[in-house]
């Protein structure tokens, strides 16, 4: 038994090292050919290290907040000056009409709204424990809860100085004024109700632009794109045709997220249908164009590939989906803006949670509309027309 | 007006990277020829064709193809050529219907049911119409690609070697299709490697390292080469053999089988090598034959081993 196995063993355990070298070598000189893949093995590293290192931040500050300031004495300007210095949230505007604070709050302008009611001096002075009310956007319950945290902190350090001399009375535990937060949108501050309509987006971003990514590839390593390059076929044909197969696809999907978010996660659809519809179709155009965008410069369905995992990944952390865009710096901000889910997401979560119309979204259809012209345009200029 | 030639073109150039795939490359084919392309592997043939029918753009040179502009016409030139890629092009995960159906649409045809219907019946394939292309042999291929390539009725068939890997029977069919297309008035440019098919066209050009060195009617060309042969049969023909790739005046030795051909241009200088072989193997029968075309191009060739790709 033994002697009859032994030489079999032998056999598959026997090695050269110098064919083992020269495999590695033609892997090495493949990869080194190979110059978008290995980039792209570069690149992925360092682009995570920036992101996750640079970009994200999970403590968000820097969040928008409108004052609705209704009464203006050394107190509340001593409050709104504190507001002002603190780093947890920027104000972006200081009005006496809640009608304004209340709109740029569900435009998305502002994050927070500060509201300070009138007579809020002399009822502090008179003991009677007058409301800050604080309106947090929580359909980012992340966000909403670290600076929710951070405005107590401010009031308190704020009032401090002012309760000295004849108001020495007020420094004294419970503070002489009461902070009402009110989380809208999301008032149980569900995180599903963040997540799942922005899944949407994230859902849609992975597979529409996959899919169209290995439109062109695929005909090239299969040899029939000299033959369809050989027919009097033009290129924005071949682009529509090749695109319009999945809108049928993204259409079946945004169902599926629909029906989940009703039945399972229990998510209330707020706002207009109709600017849902056309928001998610413009989406849907705009990661086609994205993907066919992949597919007139990859050369291979493999590279195709990782070109879609480059764009996904800041579409998953760069968009809001995952952290606050808000609490972003600009420069990745700035990327965001230029990815069509940033946009979506924003307008998704104002239909369903804020019950947001066109109006309130046109901030970001406009942008989303460019992105979309744009990709198309650099698709068919890249086509290629010959085999050369 | 272009009428009587088809194929105009005039100083065709191409460079990739540092090769020069075809250089300064000329020819013109009369209405209704069939145009044998000959050259060894990577001699550019492939790039030729491509050029011509607009896959391709030459660096330099100019011309027409059925009297269009070949470097600014190119989609002219598209819908009324029919190419023939060397590989296999059609979509294997469609069946043979629906590639002739995708085909026929991308070329707006009208009555394309009926056109379809009659593509199907005349390859033999319409009771498998439904399988996919993938699972058809390498000769039905072949056919169906024909077929995909004639469906808008071209004037111009440009044919990257069509027969390449298939059977001797699937090829003589493949051959007999062509000049029925040919008494149609339908122009051929067909490359090949298969000397049985290069006899059957009417003129051949032959290019070897991008470089076209023999354009002329195939019954021109014997003439033109001016190549004497010996025939030298019988044993031992292996000590013959090696007797005659040594003589000077002997260019080419070529096996074929159990006799040897000997050709050289110089016919005296060849007699006397021959009989020398004869000489000392007496038992070896030689006597004159005509060069064919094998020995032509097994000559051609011999000159040029194949081209970088």
């Amino acid at each position: 038994m033994t002697r009859s196995r032994l030489p079999v063993l032998s056999n598959l355990l026997d090695l050269s090292w110098s064919r083992v070298f020269a495999v590695f070598l033609k892997e090495l000189v493949q990869m080194r050919r190979d110059r978008p893949t290995f980039a792209i093995m570069i690149m992925m590293p360092v682009m995570q290290l920036v992101l996750f290192g640079y970009a994200i931040n999970t403590d968000p500050r820097h969040l928008p907040a409108v004052v609705e300031m209704r009464e203006d004495g050394p107190l509340t300007r001593a409050f709104l000056a504190s507001l002002t210095a603190s780093t947890y949230i920027d104000i972006v505007a200081v009005t006496p009409r809640a009608d304004d604070a209340e709109t740029m709050l569900r435009s998305g302008e502002a994050s927070f709204l500060i509201s300070i009611p009138e007579g809020f001096e002399r009822r502090m002075v008179r003991g009677e424990r007058p409301q800050i009310l604080i309106a947090a956007d929580a359909s980012d319950p992340v966000a909403a809860g670290g600076a929710i945290a951070g405005i107590e902190r401010i009031a308190q350090q704020a009032f401090a100085p002012e309760f000295g001399g004849a108001l020495s009375y007020l420094a004294r535990a419970p503070p002489p004024y009461e902070i009402v937060v009110h989380r809208r949108y999301n008032p149980a501050g569900v995180t599903a109700f963040n997540i799942v309509p922005a899944l949407l987006g994230v859902i849609l971003t992975m597979t529409m632009v996959m899919i169209t990514s290995i439109a062109l590839t695929r005909e090239t390593e299969r040899g029939t794109m000299e033959n369809l390059l050989a027919t009097p076929v033009r290129p924005l044909e071949v682009m529509i045709g090749k695109t319009t197969p999945y809108i049928g696809v993204g259409a079946i999907q945004v169902a599926i997220v629909l029906v989940a978010a009703a039945l399972l996660f229990r998510i209330p659809f707020t706002g207009s249908f109709l600017a849902f519809l056309v928001a998610v179709s413009l989406f849907i155009f705009a990661n086609l164009m994205l993907g066919y965008l992949i597919s007139t410069v990859a050369r291979t369905q493999m590279q195709a590939m990782q070109m879609t995992f480059f764009i996904f990944l800041p579409s998953i952390l760069l968009s809001g989906f995952m952290f606050p865009f808000r609490a972003m710096p600009g420069w990745a901000q700035a990327i965001g803006e230029a990815l069509p889910i940033t946009h979506f997401l924003r307008m998704v979560r104002e239909i369903v949670l804020k019950k947001a119309g066109f109006a309130d979204i046109i901030g970001d259809l406009w942008p989303l509309t460019l992105i979309l012209l744009v990709l198309a345009t650099l698709a068919l200029l890249r086509f290629r027309r010959t085999l050369d | 007006m272009s009428d009587e030639i088809v194929i105009d073109v005039r100083g065709l150039s191409k460079t990739f990277g540092e090769v020069r795939a075809v250089d300064d490359f000329d020819l013109k084919v009369p209405r209704g020829a069939i145009y044998g392309f000959l050259g060894p592997n990577g001699s550019g043939k492939t790039t030729t064709i491509r050029m011509v029918c607009g896959l391709l753009k030459p660096d330099s040179g100019e011309g027409e193809v059925l009297g269009y502009d070949v470097l600014n016409e190119s989609l002219s030139i598209k819908e009324r050529v029919g190419y023939m890629t060397q590989k296999f092009s059609l979509y294997e995960d469609l069946s043979i219907r629906e590639n002739l159906e995708f085909i026929a649409r991308l070329y707006e045809l009208d009555r394309r049911n009926e056109r379809v219907d009659q593509a199907l019946e005349d390859l033999g394939l319409a009771e498998r119409q439904k399988q996919l292309a993938g699972k058809l042999s390498g000769g039905w291929k072949q056919r169906l690609a024909l077929a995909a390539c004639m469906i808008h009725e071209p004037q111009l068939l440009l044919l990257d070697e069509p027969t390449a890997g298939v059977d001797p029977k699937a090829r003589r069919d493949f051959w007999d299709q062509i000049r029925r297309y040919s008494a149609q008035g339908v122009t051929t440019l067909v490359s090949t490697h298969y000397m049985d098919e290069a006899v059957q066209c009417d003129s051949i050009a032959y290019i070897a390292y991008g470089k076209k060195l023999l354009d002329a009617a195939t019954a021109e060309i014997p003439k033109q080469i001016g190549l004497h042969a010996w025939r030298i049969s019988g044993r031992p023909l292996q000590r013959a053999q090696a007797m005659l790739e040594e003589a000077p005046a002997v260019e080419l030795v070529a096996r074929f089988g159990a006799e040897i051909h000997a050709c050289g241009h110089d016919a005296a200088a060849l007699e006397g090598a021959v009989r020398r072989v004869k000489q000392a193997q007496p038992h070896v029968e030689v006597e004159p034959i005509e060069a064919g075309f094998e020995e032509i191009f097994i000559y051609l060739m011999s000159g040029s081993i194949d081209n970088v790709q």
